[in-house]
């Protein structure tokens, strides 16, 4: 629908999974930096 | 002497209402203008005469059918039984109160098509099976009934009825080879800023009436989303945002449940095409679930249902 592609992230991470959740979150920060603040589905004012 | 569909139809009608197996027969009369017939309940073996039947009865009549109580009998195309089975599936009426006539359909003519095709007030339409006249007062035109049917028609996979009791005619030939999805893999196809430019594009003469979701037999919600107040999630204004956010949640909501009857698209005062929208969707259903909705009322619909071997490439 034109989001792009590395703004959203679908990931299944279990409760034992510490590692994994501070992995995924660190790429998810990373690509969605890299992308800069979205301007799509934001309202004006 | 060959019966004709509308004789068919009024004669099984007739029948059903004589006997008290059906309250009411739900199906079509002429409307007031060419090319606008409307939805009819008839009580009375004596109404029949008013059924009728031709390319106009484009209305899905299962929006007709929500949480009713009495038995009724209806006429209905491929795409109409098709919902029909989706509301039997959803718990919206029971197959024991319909009778179901069903009508194998060669498609339905656009009107908005007809009317930018002539220069003319259209007095009357002729069909003579596939070739069509407009008639205005003095002056006509011809067409082949394949020019001015209705998109989601002319890429029609189940013209006849899938579900029925009575059927009025020999089936209609399936067309086979027909590419559904040639728009929707362009539009995948896009950049993701083309992609939003596009969809920008298509829904710039939205005014949000609410036609497509009136005339959907899927939108049965008894407060839709968009008419919430506590919490609001979705603006009433005309924001593109808030025109944005109602079709493509309107669409989600559709998800493996919508037959492409074309309600939408054909009740749409602004000629937006939103079957692009539903129509992404049948064909991710089709590709990931092989799932085509409302062809059989035993078969739970994909988001009801939980296969280990669903697939679940998007989660990392």
């Amino acid at each position: 629908m034109g989001i792009e592609k590395d703004r959203l992230h679908f990931s299944w991470i279990s409760s034992a999974e510490a590692t994994k959740f501070v992995d995924v979150v660190n790429k998810v920060t990373a690509s969605v930096k890299a992308l800069g603040p979205a301007k799509r589905f934001i309202k004006a004012g | 002497m060959v019966t004709t569909t509308v004789e068919k139809i009024r004669e099984l009608s007739a029948q059903l209402l004589k006997d008290k197996k059906v309250d009411m027969v739900i199906g079509f009369q002429k409307g007031s203008l060419p090319m606008s017939n409307e939805p009819v309940m008839v009580k009375r073996p004596a109404d029949v005469d008013k059924l009728v039947w031709d390319s106009h009865c484009s209305v899905n009549l299962a929006s007709y059918l929500t949480d009713r109580k009495e038995k009724i009998g209806v006429i209905a195309k491929g795409c109409d039984t098709r919902n029909i089975a989706t509301h039997i599936i959803e718990n919206k009426i029971s197959r024991e109160q319909l009778t179901i006539i069903g009508v194998p359909c060669s498609g339905m003519i656009d009107r908005r098509k007809v009317m930018n095709a002539v220069g003319f007030e259209i007095k009357e339409l002729i069909e003579e099976s596939d070739r069509v006249i407009a008639k205005g007062d003095d002056a006509e035109k011809r067409f082949n009934k394949a020019e001015i049917l209705q998109e989601n028609c002319a890429v029609c996979s189940h013209p006849n009825p899938v579900l029925f009791d009575e059927l009025v005619s020999d089936p209609v030939e399936v067309k086979e080879g027909i590419d559904r999805y040639a728009d929707v893999r362009e539009i995948e196809a896009m950049e993701t800023d083309a992609k939003w430019a596009y969809f920008e594009d298509l829904l710039s003469n939205c005014i949000r009436c609410y036609a497509c979701r009136n005339a959907c037999p899927l939108c049965y919600c008894p407060t839709c989303f968009v008419d919430e107040s506590e919490p609001q999630w979705v603006g009433k204004s005309s924001d593109a945002v808030d025109t944005r956010t109602f079709h493509f949640l309107r669409a989600y909501h559709c998800a493996g449940r919508c037959t492409d009857c074309g309600s939408c698209e054909r009740v749409c005062p602004m000629g937006i095409k939103m079957r692009a929208f539903t129509r992404k969707l049948e064909k991710d259903c089709l590709e990931s679930f092989n799932w085509q909705a409302g062809l059989n009322i035993e078969q739970r619909p994909p988001l009801d249902s939980f296969n280990p071997a669903d697939p679940d490439q998007f989660v990392k």
